[in-house]
């Protein structure tokens, strides 16, 4: 069987800076991967170049197959990949329920011509988009906040609205991009459960970026790490940790002051 | 059996031309301020999908309100002599919609460009669009040059104003409130997260564009009709601007304000007629005043995209 998703010695360069170079990578189906690795590793360009939003300069990426390139982020969103942000990207002018709904959209659930004429092709989709949303949010439990807006949140809430919205695009592929950033151990320790329990339960591919090595260490099956845009480790948890290159990159080498 | 979306349009439309049949019966000068309310609603509801809704900040409104008028009065003035007196609301209707048709093409071709611009650099964008339009209606011997178009026939009534007004507000409010439209709004708050999503910005935001266009060119048609003189300073960018302060004023995306702003905005100059000069000086205040006092809008009772 075929990966999910593919990444063939993926470069890209930005002027005379190499972000990412020769970055392979392979994801099957319902995996969970981790991807670490120092500040400035290219993490986050590696997360932009899987999901549309940078071309690579070179190499290739194919995801259920097909080639992506040129194909744009909510194209892709659309096949399948999903992701949330580092910095929370809400809607912030809209309610919790409707976060979820404009997810739920991208797929032609509705065209202009149906939200103008209110026919009775629109109530039904509206009707079935109402009822999936809801279930959504009734599994993470965030169905009391519906009304409220996004933003009024707790922060591990926002967090877990942001999967919850990148899960209502129906995706087969969902990129977290430090979902632990700026929590407390007791929502680490959430979130590494809901992180289990969606993969589980949606039956996905979770490819997750995170600095903190107790989320990653505890949850992912397999991790890859990046330093200066290079691939420089891939393996088990306890292979990584034992692993003197990552070791190296982390606490440096010729420095003491680690 | 309709919504209840579709019962407002209905009723809207009826009540318009029921108060259309007797409008004979009101003093002229009031009922020329209460058919210019109507056009401003229009030109700013259909703005506020733009510049509210989606976010995307157009200065080019009168622009399309140009395009809109002087073709509907050129159609008027070509065939109005030739069409018996009983189709005359049918070629009105005609003109309107031809002239808000090629408005909407206008703002197609703002739209297409302009997706690659933010901010400030699509308002300037627009804003120069806006002043081409002015400038090609202004040296074409076609459309009159600088004297502009004499002699328009009076077919604009309180009932087309108001009509025209209600189905602005019907397609903007059924657009946005719906699964689809929250689109418009994924776009204003975040680009980035929305194409994340499966939302393509680019459509949503030729779509504002187009639909807005087309209906600024609908208000033009109608207020060519209704002042039966077009002048091209009459859509220099100051008027473009008089439509932003109602969307701002009344509360971006709120279309229940941005109403009520454009009715106090056409009636406020009405009742300052003594000191006219110092109407922009007032409109400047008032707008200084509202950013310090209430930047989110005057009027945001309601949910922000509800009607």
């Amino acid at each position: 069987m075929s990966a999910l998703l593919e990444c063939d010695k993926v470069t890209i360069k930005f002027g005379g800076l190499t972000a990412v170079s020769e970055f392979d990578l392979k994801i099957g189906d319902c995996e969970l991967i981790g991807l670490i690795g120092p500040n400035g590793a290219g993490k986050t360009t590696a997360f932009n170049l899987i999901t549309g939003v940078y071309q690579p300069t070179s190499g290739c990426i194919t995801f259920r197959g097909q080639p992506t390139a040129g194909v744009k982020p909510h194209s892709l969103s659309l096949c399948g990949i999903s992701r949330t942000f580092q910095n929370i990207r809400l809607f912030a002018s809209m309610s919790v329920f409707d976060n979820v709904r404009t997810a739920m959209q991208g797929n032609r659930a509705q065209r202009v011509s149906e939200a103008l004429f209110r026919g009775k092709a629109f109530r039904e989709s509206e009707a079935r988009i109402q009822h999936e949303a809801m279930e959504l949010l009734k599994i993470f439990g965030l169905e009391g906040f519906c009304e409220s807006n996004g933003k009024s949140l707790p922060y591990g809430d926002q967090r877990r609205l942001e999967i919850v919205r990148a899960l209502a695009t129906k995706p087969k592929l969902l990129l977290l991009d430090e979902p632990a950033a700026g929590m407390n151990p007791t929502e680490k320790q959430d979130l590494m459960k809901l992180i289990r329990f969606v993969k589980d339960k949606f039956q996905i591919s979770v490819l997750l970026v995170e600095h903190d090595m107790k989320v990653v260490m505890g949850i992912c099956e397999r991790i890859n790490v990046l330093d200066y845009g290079k691939k420089i480790a891939e393996g088990t948890p306890e292979e990584i940790r034992a692993n003197p290159k990552v070791i190296a990159a982390y606490l440096g080498q010729d420095f003491d002051d680690a | 059996m309709p919504g209840k979306e579709k019962w407002f349009l209905l009723l809207a439309i009826a009540a318009a031309v029921a108060l259309s049949m007797i409008s004979g019966a009101f003093n002229r000068y009031y009922l020329g301020i209460v058919i210019d309310v109507g056009i401003n609603i229009i030109l700013a509801v259909s703005l506020n999908l733009i510049n509210g809704h989606t976010g995307q900040f157009s200065l080019g409104h009168a622009g399309f309100m140009a395009v809109g008028g002087y073709l509907a009065a050129k159609v008027t003035l070509v065939w109005g002599a030739s069409v018996p007196p009983a189709a005359q609301p049918l070629l009105f209707l005609a003109a309107l919609l031809i002239g808000g048709l090629v408005a909407a093409v206008a703002g197609l071709a703002v739209g297409v460009p302009s997706l690659r611009l933010r901010g400030d650099y699509l308002a300037i964008v627009t804003l120069g669009f806006g002043e081409i339009i002015r400038v090609v209606f202004q040296t074409s011997e076609f459309f009159g040059a600088a004297t502009g178009l004499t002699g328009i026939a009076k077919l604009t009534t309180f009932g087309w104003a108001w009509a025209l007004a209600a189905v602005t507000v019907y397609v903007v409010a059924t657009i946005v409130n719906s699964t689809y439209g929250r689109g418009f709004i994924a776009v204003h708050d975040d680009e980035i997260a929305a194409s994340a999503m499966g939302i393509n910005p680019v459509r949503y935001k030729v779509t504002a564009f187009v639909i807005g266009a087309f209906f600024a060119g609908i208000a033009g048609g109608l207020y060519a009709h209704h002042k039966l003189v077009l002048k091209p300073d009459g859509f220099d960018f100051v008027k473009s601007i008089e439509i932003v302060v109602m969307v701002i004023l009344g509360g971006m995306g709120r279309t229940v304000g941005v109403i009520l702003a454009a009715i106090i905005l056409t009636i406020l100059p009405e009742l300052l007629r003594g000191v006219a000069e110092y109407r922009m000086i007032i409109y400047s205040l008032l707008i200084i005043l509202l950013m310090l006092t209430r930047p989110q809008g005057l009027f945001t009772f309601g949910k922000k995209g509800a009607a």
